[in-house]
Order: structure tokens, then sequence, then C-alpha cells
């Protein structure tokens, strides 16, 4: 490909075509207006509509709520700190197996599900986007679990120790973000603001009520980890159910540290994991027709069927650093074959803000995490 | 090479004019769909899910098209265009062929970097081809991005070079690449006499 390919032509020599008059002496004004603005229209729908796609030229309303916003949401209530995570920032890197009974099987054709063992890695991590906030028993606790599948296939999951979520809609969870950013001066929510919010979410009314009930347990490993949101799983023969899944701890509370310090949750699990592997079953709950699929803020009923897929083992835990859990999108679009989002709206949100989170903390300049292994264990 | 040379049947060779037209809604498409995903809450998986495998696809396309490049002969440019507008055409020519061959490759990388599966349907994925690390992706992450806009508006500038020709000019530019029948006349004479 030299500019002189074109056919015989020599370059700079563009002589054998030259034309007998002027060219432009043979178009009359009006038609050459016309093709100009032809021109100028194409061009301009063209790149009206690229920015237009982009969310550039939909600036502020609700229903132009784009990944960006959002992570910039959570920037503005908790503040922009670089090379964490925008939501669940404070976190300590895992690895373990999946040990499958071969249960999950009969409704997932999976891999996972069939029986035998497969590599994960995990993190556990506490809500917020402060990477140095001291640890509450009240704060949401989160599980994030990358299963590597056979063929590389991967499953990913991010859980939380709350039964339901309290958010049925994306816009719901980035309002609730603003009306619970803590005030400067008494470092509580606005409670005006709070109660504005509630009176508008029902559906958020009804799920805090629900997680009361369960209050939170001592530590990380006797957690109860719920995946939240629907999932259609499809087994071999092509039947498809509804499934939400959760970890349920097999371990009493931890080994407490003497004097509880700033990351004492962290601080325990790392403790008993020096001493042991911690367990939880993994159990598939199947939806019946009429349990809600699009709606976290809802539970299924208690009678539901639910399968024991297996047991996850967390075997050891590390400060997070390069190459670890620290640089996993546990994003819970990343699924395999046999498993597929259901109608529930957070899905596809959490995965493209998970994504916009995840671009944003690889691009800035990385610090040490807050929760650190070796000094635990000093 | 005088007469010829100025009348409409100095096309593109056929192979050329169909690999032409195959790939330009594909990525047309795949702007739009990338632009579209990255801004939307709703549809982001559903997006990336046609992104990845239509991305492939141009690929493929543009290893073809660039082995057909390189083994069929252009028709000349039209007396319409002085050696300076020759030029700027050969140059973005490359362009366009570099950034459709480079830009799948990177948006590859970009997944293999982050350590996401490169799933193209169902158990169909690709094997990654950069390491997993997380700097080497934002590297990556932001040249996906950089060669989209530089795609895009190389695009438009063809698309806008192209029209301005065929709709200002009425030098019948755009039947070089014409699939349908056009008349085979010169492109001067035509218009003077009117």
């Amino acid at each position: 490909m030299k500019p002189g390919d074109h056919g015989g032509e020599q370059e700079g020599k563009p002589a054998e075509t030259k034309p007998t008059h002027p060219l432009l002496g043979a178009l009359t004004r009006r038609r050459a207006v016309l093709g100009m603005g032809a021109v100028a229209g194409i061009a301009a729908l063209d790149v009206g509509g690229f920015a237009y796609a982009g969310g550039w030229l939909r600036p502020g309303s609700l229903t132009s709520l784009t990944p960006s916003r959002f992570a910039d949401r959570f920037e503005n209530v908790y503040g922009r700190h670089d090379g964490f995570r925008r939501n669940h920032a404070k976190g300590l890197s895992a690895v373990g197996t999946f040990a499958s009974t071969g249960a999950g099987a009969a409704i997932c054709r999976a891999a996972v599900f069939q029986p035998g063992s497969v590599p994960l890695i995990g993190r556990f991590s506490l809500s917020g986007g402060l990477p140095d906030q001291a640890d509450k028993p009240d704060t949401v606790r989160g599980l994030g679990l990358l299963f590597q599948g056979p063929d590389g296939q991967q499953w990913r999951t991010a859980m939380i120790n709350i039964p339901v979520f309290p958010d049925s809609t994306p816009q719901g969870f980035y309002e609730r973000l603003l009306a619970s950013k803590a005030l400067p001066d008494t470092g509580k929510p606005d409670q005006e603001k709070m109660a504005a919010f509630l009176d508008r979410h029902p559906e958020t009314v009804a799920a805090l009520k629900i997680i009361k009930q369960t209050p939170p347990t001592a530590g990380f490993a006797d957690s109860t980890y719920h995946g939240l949101n629907a999932f259609r799983f499809t087994n071999s023969v092509g039947v498809t159910v509804p499934v939400r899944w959760s970890a349920i701890p097999q371990e009493g509370p931890e080994v407490p540290a003497s004097s509880p310090g700033k990351d004492y949750l962290f601080d325990d699990l790392i403790r008993t994991l020096a001493q042991r592997p911690v367990n939880w079953r993994l159990i598939l709950t199947i939806g019946e027709p009429g349990d809600p699929t699009n709606d976290a803020t809802k539970p299924w009923p208690q009678s539901r069927r639910s399968v024991d897929a297996g047991t996850i083992t967390i075997t050891a835990v590390h400060t997070e650093e390069a190459g670890n859990a620290r640089d996993i999108n546990f994003d819970p679009m990343v699924l395999p074959d046999g498993m597929t989002a259901s109608d529930d709206p957070l899905l596809a949100a959490r995965s493209a803000v998970y994504a916009r989170s995840f671009t944003r903390r690889a691009e800035e300049p990385k610090s040490p995490s807050e929760v650190n292994v070796s000094q635990v264990l000093k | 090479m005088t007469k010829e040379a100025t009348t409409a049947s100095a096309r593109f060779a056929l192979p050329s004019r169909i690999l032409h037209w195959l790939m330009a809604p594909m990525v047309i498409a795949q702007l739009f769909i990338g632009v579209t995903m990255i801004a939307s809450l709703s549809c982001y998986p559903l997006l990336l899910a046609i992104h990845r495998p239509l991305g492939l696809l141009i690929l493929a396309f543009a290893v073809v098209r660039l082995a057909n490049r390189l083994t069929h002969q252009l028709p000349p440019f039209l007396a319409t265009m002085g050696p300076a507008e020759r030029r700027i055409a050969s140059w973005s020519e490359y362009l366009l062929y570099a950034l459709l061959l480079v830009q799948p490759v990177v948006g590859w990388a970009t997944l293999s970097a982050s350590r996401s599966p490169i799933i193209l349907i169902g158990t169909l994925h690709l094997p990654g081809i950069a390491p997993h690390n997380v700097d080497v992706y934002a590297v990556l992450r932001q040249l996906h991005t950089v060669f989209a806009f530089l795609l895009f508006l190389t695009f438009t500038a063809h698309v806008c070079a192209v029209l301005f020709h065929t709709l200002v000019l009425r030098d019948r530019l755009l039947d070089r690449m014409a699939l349908w029948p056009t008349k085979s006349t010169a492109p001067n004479r035509d218009e003077a006499g009117v």
C-alpha cells in the first residue's frame, strides 16, 4: 500500500484526467448549496447521533443516569480515593476452593456444578467508598467470589450479608446514596432527606424492616452472604428456572482479639484463617412461578426448594496488592454457560457501574490497603 | 490512460466493493454500540455481549480486506482531486485500515488484561492475549477509547469527503465503490451540459 499503487498512476503526476474546463463552472450555485447542505446535514446527524448515544447531550435528568454519573455519586458521597473501588473500598483478598456436590447440575449445566473442585479467588469487604473506615458491626459485609471453572469459564458473584437489597432499581440506589450522605458536622445522614427518600420509596422501607430482623453476626466467618439478585439457570436438557443463591457459614464465631482495633472484623478473620480454613455451603434456592425475579427488595417464601451445591472453602487471605483480588472486578454478569441474568434491573446497572469503577481505579495511582495481613499476624 | 480512467467503469475491484459494503454497517454499528454501552445502565451487558463477537468479526474481515487490498490495484483518482487531496485520501485510507485491524486487537487485549473471560457466544471464547495486569488494562482501555474516537473521526471525514464529491462536485466519486448499477458516462462531461 504505497501512495503510488493507484492503477498505473505515477506519484505526483495526477495529469491523466485533467478537466478541459473548470469543474465548478459547470455547477449551478443552487445545486452546490443544496449539496453542501446535504453533506452538513449528514455530518451533523452522524456526529450528533454519536454524541447523543455517548450521553454527552443528555445532562442532568434521572432518565439519563449513566455509569459515570453513578460512579461520580459515590465520589461525591465518600470522596475520591485513588486506586480503590468506588464502593466496598475496604477489603481483603482471599483464595480457596469450591467443592461441588454435583447436586447443582440438576438445575444448571455450568461446569462448576459437576462433581469436583474448582479454584476460587475471593474478597471480603465492607460497603461504602471509604478504604480506611473503622470496622463496625452493622456496616454491610461483602464476599466477592470468582469461580475459575474448566475451559476458561468463570462465574463471578458479589454477595452481601443482608437478606434483601434495600433498593429495587438503580435510580432508587442512586438517590438513597445521596440521602444517606453523612453530614460533615454530625457524621450522620440528614434525617429530613432520608425521611423524604423513604416516603418516596416504600419498597426500601419494607426491605429495611426485613434487614433489621436479621442482625449481623460477630464477624466475616460466621456471616451468611446472599447473592440477592435472581438469575436463570438452565440444565443440560434445557429446562430453565429462576435461582437466588446464598453462602451459609459452617463456623462458629471467630477467634476474637484481646482488644478490638479499628480493623477488628478483618483482623479476626485473618487470625482465624491463620489457624484453619473457613467454610460455607453454597445453597441455590429455586423460585416458583410468581416469585419476584426483578425485585431484589422482596424475599422469596422460606418454603422454596433449595439445592446444596457444595462447599466454599476459603483457605488463605492476603493483603490486597497487584495481581490478587484487588485487581478483579466482581461483575455479577460474568457468568458461565448455563447461567443468565434475570429481569432484575440492578444486574445490568451493577455490571455497568462496576466496569466504570474498575476502569477509574485502574487508571489511578495505587496506595496500600488498610487491611494488612502481615501486620496482624506479626 | 485518459478516457478509460475517467469513466465510471474505473471502479474498485468487485471483492473490494463487496468487502467495503459488508464492513461499513458492521463498523458503524460497532462504534455506536461501543459509545452507547459505556453510557448505559440498562443495556451494558447486552451491548457488550454483541460488541465482543462483532469486534472479532470486524477483525477477521479487516485481515481479509488487507490481503485483498495488497493484491488488487486501485482505480485512478478522479480529476476532481488535487495532489494534496489525493495524498490526504491515501493516508486516511491507511489510517482506516490500521484502526480496523488494531482496534479489535486492543479490545481483545483489554479484556485479557482485566482477567475477564472473552466470551463470543455460549461456551465459545477466545484465549487471553495480554498479561493479567491492571496497569496494562488501564493503558489498553484508554487506547481503546482514543482509537474509537480516531476511528469515528476518520470515518466521518471519509463520509463527508465522499459526499462532498458526490453531492457538491457531482463527480460520481461514489460510483467507484458502487455495487449497484451506475451510468457509465464520464463524470465531468455528464454534468457539464446540464
